[in-house]
This record gives C-alpha cells, sequence and structure tokens, in this order.
C-alpha cells in the first residue's frame, strides 16, 4: 500500500491557542485502502489535528494536501464537498426520526416537490446494505441500539462520495460484538479504497484494526509505524515518553494477595445475600471486606452497573437482603446509600456524574453537603480547605478551584468525582469505569489513587471492562456474565483468560 | 483592564446597563420622568411609579427565578394571582362601610395560603407525577382563572376596607409600602438559598437532575418547595394587585403577568436552561419590564405600536446580555477558540 501516493498528507502543521501550541510542525499522512491509527494521550493533539482536516480550524502554518493537492476547507462541510468526512464519537444523529431521514436529513431525493420516501428508503437500505446492515430503515433510530446508529452515522456519510472516513473514538460506547461488526466493515470499506484514520483509546483494538500507526506526544509529531513492525510496548512507551515499568501499579500482584488472604479475618463491610432485581440483575452473593478492592469483569450489558445501582440504591432490590457493617440496611434511595457511608461515581461522568456549570469546588463538596444537609451550610472558607486538599491529593490541574468543571479534561473531571466522594469520608465506594474515555497517563494515576485507598481501609468495588486494570487493581474478581454473578476469583486464578474462559463458559 | 473585566463578568452588569440605557433615554427625551415631588407626604413621580406599579412583578419574579434555576418554568402565576385576588376579596367582603367580614391580616394569610397550596400542585404535578413543568403549570394557568371567577361568583368584587389599601396604595417614610415587602421577601430569599446550602442544590438540580440524584440531594423535594414558593410569591403578589385597584377580577387580574415575570427572570441573566441563578437581576429585569411600561406611556407611544416598540426594545436587551453578540458587535474579544 506505501507504493501508492497519500490520499492526504499534512506537512508541518502547527496549531496555537491561547496558552497552547496545540500542534507543532506535525506531519500526517493518510493512504488509500489503509486504517490508520492516530495515538496519543489526551491533549497530545489528536482532535486538534483532525478538527485542523475537517476545516474547523484553520492551521497557524502548514500545508494540507489531498491527493497532491492543497486544500483550504474553511468549514466541515467544505471538507466534506472534498471528500473528507468524519464520525465523532458523540454521535449527532436525531434519535426520533427514522433511519433513512438519519441519513438523507438535508438531501432528501424529491420528487414533484415532495420527498421521494420509495427512493430515500430505497437508496437508505443499499448503503447500509453495504455496511452488512439490515434494518428496516422506516423504523425510527433509537429502536437500535449504539452499534447500528454509528453504522448509520457512517453511512450518512459514505452517501456523498468519500474518500477520507475519520473515526474519532467510534468504539467507546460499543460492546464486544458490536465491535466486531463496526471493524468487519472498516475493513470492508478500507478493500474497497477508503482512506480510514482512527482514533481510539483501546490498545487492542488498534493492533486488531490498523496498518499504520502514527504517535502524537505533546502536539508534537513522534513517527509513524506500520502496526506489524511496532511492539505494544513499544508504542505505549512511545505515548507516554517514559518506562511501563515507571508505574507501580505493574508490582502491584503480590500486595493484592497478601489482601486477599488478609481478607478472611477482616469483618465484611458490606454483604449482600441472594440481593436481586427482577429484570435487572439476578440474585447474587457478594461480601466487601474493609481495605478490599473488589474488582466486577464482565462485558457490557453483563449486570456490573447494574448491580452497583442495586447497592447504590438508584434501583431498587425486590429480593434478598444487604448488610452494611453487619447490620441489615434497606437501601431505597442514593441518598439513603450515602447515608449509610456508600459512594458511587458513575461510568456517564456527563450525565451522571459532573455538573458542567458548577465551579470544581462546589462540585467536590457537592455530596459532603447533601449528606450534611441544608442547613449546616460549609462556610466558603472550610469549602475551600475541602477543596483545595482534594486538588493536592489527587493531583487534579486547574489554575483555580473557582473554575467551571467544564473547563477539566475528562481524567480531571474524573477525579473530581472521585474527590466528591471521598470528601464524605465513605466506608464503601463504588467506581463504575473510573478509567473510562481517559488518557493513558491519568488512567494510572487514578489507578494508583485506588490502591492508596484501599491501603487506607476503604472497601472499593471497581467496575472495568478492561480486565487487566481489574486484575492489577482488584484482591478479588467477581465475574458476571448476562446478568448475573457467575463466578468468583482470588490470587493466581485472576488472569485474563481465567476471566474470559469463565465468561465463555469453560472452567 | 482587570477591572473592566471583572465587573462585565459580573451577571448583574448587563441587565443594569440595559436598565441605565432606557433611564437615559427618558433623560433626554422624556420630559420631567426624574421629577419627584411630594404630594400628601410621600414622594411621586414616574420613579416612585415603576418601583410600585412593579411590585407585583418582582414579587413574581423571585418566586420565579427558583423556578427557572430548576430548569423548570411555572405559567401558573397570572391565574395564582387572581385566585389570591377573589379570595382576599372574598374574606374580607364587599362591605359598603369598610367593615371586614374577617381580620383583614386571616383573610391575607389564607390567600397566601391557598396560593401556595395551588403552588404545591404544580410542584407535585412536576416533582411526583413527572409531568413537563410548562404542561403542568398549563392546567392551572387555564383552571386557576375558573377557579377565581368561582371563589367571587363570576361578578367583580369591590373592597371599600381603607386598611386593606395599605399593601397597594400606601407608603412609609414617603416610599410605596409595597417596595418594602419586595426588599423583605428578596433578602429573606437570598439568605436562604445563599447561606443556607438550598441555593446550591438548586442549582445543582437544575444544571444536571440526574446527577444532583445520585450526590445524594433529595431533587423531588427541592422542585417540589421551589413551586409551592412560587405559588406563595404569586400569592403575595395578588394581594398587592388587589389591594392596589381595591377590587378582585377573575378575568383580568395578573392577566399575562406570567410571561412577564418569566421575561423579568431572563432578562436578569438566568437561563431558562436552569442553573445558575441570579435573584438581584430578576429584580433589575422587572425593572427594566416597568420602566419600559412606562416609558412608553410618558414618551407617548401610540397605544397601537405600543407593545411592538415594546418587543423590540425586549429583543435588543435579549441581544445585549448574549455574550457572542456582544463580542460580534465589538470585536473586542474576536473569535474565541479553545483546544478541546
Amino acid at each position: 500500500m506505501s507504493d501508492t501516493a497519500p490520499i492526504v498528507e499534512m506537512k508541518k502543521i502547527k496549531k496555537g491557542f491561547p496558552g497552547v501550541q496545540a500542534l507543532s510542525e506535525v506531519d500526517f499522512r493518510l493512504f488509500p485502502g489503509e486504517v490508520h491509527a492516530l495515538m496519543g494521550q489526551n491533549g497530545a493533539g489528536k482532535s486538534t489535528l483532525v478538527k485542523v482536516l475537517t476545516g474547523v480550524y484553520r492551521q497557524d502554518a502548514g500545508e494540507v494536501l489531498l491527493a497532491g493537492k492543497p486544500i483550504k476547507p474553511d468549514s466541515p462541510l467544505a471538507a466534506r464537498k472534498l471528500g473528507i468526512n468524519a464520525v465523532y464519537q458523540e454521535i449527532n444523529l436525531c434519535l426520533n426520526l427514522s433511519v433513512a431521514e438519519n441519513i438523507f436529513i438535508g438531501r432528501e431525493p424529491m420528487k414533484f416537490g415532495r420527498i421521494d420516501w420509495k427512493t430515500m428508503n430505497r437508496r437508505s437500505q443499499e448503503l447500509l446494505g453495504r455496511l452488512n446492515v439490515y434494518v428496516d430503515v422506516t423504523q425510527t433510530l433509537n429502536s437500535y441500539s449504539l452499534a447500528i446508529q454509528q453504522m448509520v452515522a457512517i453511512a450518512r456519510v459514505l452517501d456523498s462520495k468519500a474518500e477520507v472516513l475519520i473515526l474519532d473514538e467510534p468504539t467507546s460506547s460499543l460492546d464486544e460484538s458490536e465491535v466486531d461488526q463496526l471493524f468487519k466493515v472498516m475493513r470492508k470499506l478500507r478493500d474497497e479504497g477508503l482512506a480510514i484514520l482512527f482514533i481510539t483509546h483501546f490498545l487492542d483494538q488498534t493492533y486488531q484494526i490498523s496498518d499504520r500507526i502514527t504517535i502524537l506526544k505533546n502536539g508534537f509529531f513522534v513517527g509513524e509505524y506500520k502496526t506489524a513492525e511496532l511492539p505494544k510496548l513499544e508504542m505505549i512507551t512511545k505515548m507516554l515518553g517514559k518506562e511501563l515499568s515507571d508505574f507501580s501499579y505493574a508490582s502491584k500482584g503480590p500486595e493484592n494477595q497478601a489482601l486477599a488472604e488478609g481478607r478472611a479475618e477482616k469483618d465484611a463491610v458490606l454483604r449482600a445475600r441472594r440481593l436481586g432485581l427482577h429484570g435487572s440483575i439476578n440474585p447474587f452473593d457478594l461480601s466487601l471486606a474493609e481495605g478490599e478492592v473488589l474488582g466486577l469483569a464482565g462485558l457490557l450489558g453483563s449486570g456490573r452497573t447494574e448491580m452497583a445501582r442495586l447497592l447504590f440504591g438508584i434501583d431498587v432490590a425486590d429480593q434478598g437482603e444487604l448488610q452494611v457493617k453487619g447490620k441489615k440496611v434497606s437501601i431505597t434511595s442514593p441518598r439513603g446509600a450515602m447515608l449509610m457511608g456508600i459512594g458511587f461515581c458513575s461510568e456517564d461522568r456527563k450525565n451522571e456524574g459532573v455538573f458542567a456549570a458548577l465551579s470544581i469546588r462546589e462540585n467536590i463538596i457537592l455530596a459532603l453537603q447533601s449528606r450534611m444537609g441544608l442547613f449546616h451550610h460549609l462556610s466558603a472558607k472550610r469549602q475551600l480547605e475541602i477543596a483545595d486538599k482534594m486538588i493536592k491529593s489527587l493531583g487534579i490541574v486547574t489554575p483555580s478551584s473557582s473554575n467551571e468543571a467544564s473547563q477539566l479534561s475528562g481524567g480531571n473531571q474524573q477525579k473530581v468525582m472521585l474527590a466528591r466522594w471521598l470528601a464524605t469520608h465513605p466506608t464503601i465506594l463504588i467506581l463504575d469505569e473510573p478509567t473510562r474515555g481517559i488518557d493513558v497517563g491519568a488512567k494510572l494515576e487514578i489507578m494508583e489513587q485506588i490502591l492508596n485507598l484501599s491501603k487506607e481501609g476503604l472497601g472499593l468495588i471497581f467496575i472495568s471492562s478492561e480486565f487487566d486494570e481489574v486484575i492489577r487493581c482488584s484482591s478479588t474478581i467477581a465475574v458476571l456474565k448476562d446478568k448475573e454473578k457467575i463466578a468468583e476469583l482470588q490470587g493466581d486464578e485472576m488472569t485474563e483468560s481465567r476471566i474470559m474462559r469463565t465468561i465463555a463458559g469453560g472452567k | 483592564m482587570a477591572w473592566w473585566k471583572s465587573l462585565t463578568r459580573r451577571k448583574i452588569f448587563w441587565p443594569l446597563v440595559a436598565l441605565a440605557i432606557l433611564m437615559l433615554f427618558n433623560l433626554f427625551f422624556t420630559p420631567h420622568f426624574f421629577r419627584i415631588e411630594i404630594k400628601e407626604g410621600h414622594l411621586y413621580g414616574n420613579v416612585i411609579d415603576i418601583l410600585k406599579n412593579g411590585a407585583p412583578m418582582m414579587l413574581l419574579a423571585i418566586g420565579m427565578t427558583l423556578v427557572i434555576a430548576t430548569k423548570g418554568i411555572d405559567i401558573s402565576v397570572g391565574s395564582v394571582v387572581a385566585i389570591s385576588a377573589g379570595v382576599v376579596a372574598m374574606l374580607i367582603g364587599g362591605d359598603l362601610h369598610g367593615i371586614p367580614r374577617h381580620p383583614i391580616f386571616a383573610s391575607m394569610a389564607v390567600a397566601v395560603l391557598v396560593c401556595t397550596v395551588a403552588g404545591m400542585w404544580n410542584g407535585m404535578l412536576v416533582s411526583r407525577v413527572g409531568m413537563q413543568p410548562i404542561i403542568a403549570t398549563l392546567i392551572l394557568f387555564v383552571a386557576g382563572r375558573g377557579i377565581a371567577m368561582v371563589t367571587t361568583n363570576a361578578m367583580v368584587v369591590w373592597l371599600y376596607t381603607k386598611p386593606f389599601a395599605l399593601l397597594g396604595q400606601g407608603y412609609i417614610f414617603g416610599l410605596p409600602f409595597s417596595l418594602y415587602m419586595v426588599v423583605v421577601l428578596l433578602v429573606l430569599v437570598a439568605l436562604t438559598t445563599r447561606r443556607t446550602s438550598l441555593g446550591l442544590f438548586i442549582e445543582a438540580v437544575g444544571i444536571n437532575p440526574i446527577a444532583a440524584k445520585f450526590a445524594g440531594i433529595n431533587a423531588k423535594n427541592i422542585i417540589f418547595w421551589v413551586y409551592a414558593f412560587s405559588g406563595f410569591c404569586a400569592g403575595i403578589a395578588g394581594l398587592v394587585v388587589c389591594s392596589t385597584v381595591m377590587s378582585a377580577d377573575g378575568n383580568n387580574a395578573g392577566l399575562g403577568f406570567e410571561l412577564d415575570a418569566i421575561l423579568a427572570v431572563v432578562l436578569g441573566g438566568t437561563s431558562l436552561n436552569g442553573g445558575k441563578f441570579y435573584l438581584l437581576g430578576s429584580i433589575v429585569g422587572a425593572l427594566i419590564i416597568q420602566t419600559l411600561t412606562v416609558t412608553i406611556y410618558a414618551f407617548g407611544v401610540p397605544p397601537e405600536i405600543s407593545q411592538v416598540v415594546k418587543a423590540v426594545v425586549v429583543y435588543i436587551i435579549s441581544l445585549l446580555q448574549s455574550r457572542k453578540f456582544r463580542s460580534m458587535l465589538t470585536g473586542v474579544f474576536g473569535r474565541r477558540e479553545f483546544a478541546t
């Protein structure tokens, strides 16, 4: 493929924002008929580079060539006319319109001054058929899964004469089989000669699908590599700019084991007996000791989040019993759970966690304040003390605690969520996908925090779809499948292959 | 220019600018607009009129601010004003010698209580039943007028009980009595929302109700009580309205007030998307609307186009509030981009 000329060539691209040099002389080449992964931590400049290519931003210096000719798209629309199409992480579709309407919105085929529904539906079917998706295109979009919605978003851009397809974090909300489906489509499109630029945080997926990798770091071009010639460890090293052994989590294994062994001697702070909710999660037993990290491993939809929601009182159990610190309790609301000393960081930071328009300080003290009640108002001084302490101890990067939370990066928002619950001094903290969608460096920091907290005696329930993370952090792992807890693994049993085999049904 | 930046960043700044521009306009184009005389021992003039006639709107705006901060809306307040006026008028009674049927103070308390219950009804529909605020309060918007009509037996009730006139027509230390009511309510609400955590909780619920629930805030209760409080405010505003004209007219009392109250809140800088709220801004917003109304009369705008003039001015003020528009206009800030 490298003997053909690149379809896109970006040379010495520079782009600065007030206070930040987002891109410093970045080179990038994209060939037809390849899947090219753009890798880098948050702030590496991936989004900015894509936005220059799609005409959202204009570069300060450097040039962009499309099929050898310099282009200067001044809007995403202009870029689209040139054949450069992007599908972003947050799918911009109308859920209440039909699949066909979504595909043809703004350019509906007309007949006698009216929309030609027949043609529109037929062509929608053809387009989706190209992606191996066969659905009723007259149904509204919200009746289909996220994966199908993603396909519809792709079908929409494929209709125009696409030469370049940019997929920005397309897999972050898909489960494994949906990812496979998407990859199949990507391979098909690649073989048809389309140039695909793929951005993801998942390292494994990069290796599954990409032919070539470009790595950026802090706005600088690190290098362009053929995927087959770049070992995974080397890629991580290049992305981080440091050796993996620098991170202490790598050597946490034996400590976890020690914790697991000492566990029997400690009393359980949380114990569930046949706790369940019909239609949500089958009855399960669970016990969590002080200072223990209990990992919940399972695929998307396996019941991990449902379990957490039940323990935190978002959903109310209809069977079984729950004990907190040896006492039988019934938790019927998040507030009730909070008063028992339970905290919960939702996997959906944006919709269920962060208050974008409130300050970081207010975000941090909110749970503590709501536990203390309306009238025991924390003074401004006290709020500031708590917030500053948390910002310091968790390493939240912000000029001031009075900045809006919306100004923080994903990783820092996650730390704010953590801070909110730590401020309440919980005895049990449930972390649902605390590392999702944040860069590798912040992931490691958050995992370090988790281990530190467990050392201080906090009982933690840690949910992650990345099994290696669960294994590194947990002293016990509960494996879930199809809304049921199917096994509990400890010590030597805690390996990725064992978890996967357990889920697959073997031993 | 750090002081300028920090000044313009304050939410109250732009509403005040709008008000000042309106005032300035009057200073140049409306003769005697700022003339204040002393008549019968109290101050008299356009500015005093604005404060006095604007009082019901300011009272409503205080309640509406909290509702809007929770990302709600209460379009029933105009009808609740009519209920309040009807109830208090029937309880005091239209005795020609001014002898009240029931004690005045008790009558007023009952009227406000009835209105608070009306607000609780709204709050229940929104927080427990889960109806959309505009639909939930639309019910009382329609039914409220009916309730007011039933209360007064579909007649306009005239009052002759002199002491009751104090609310809407009386003066203390030369200033309208109703103005003191506004100040007292404003201070009370400001203290309860800012000296306790209520304000933060209301904002949290308005910004992200699910996250608020997950942070242990009882969002349902907060939503319930802001609607109840909005009803309470409408009840008090109704007393003032009734006292001003010494009559209760189920059809016309408080007519269209809900829209002006919402407008006052929005002009004051509180977003209809909920979240951060600005009580003082809402008061300024109500003053802007009242000043505009008086200006239109005083300037002699023909009545047939006065509403159009009002709409145009409100439109301009709204644009002025928009940061995007201002930076477009001045170009001072230029095009700002942030790395994401």
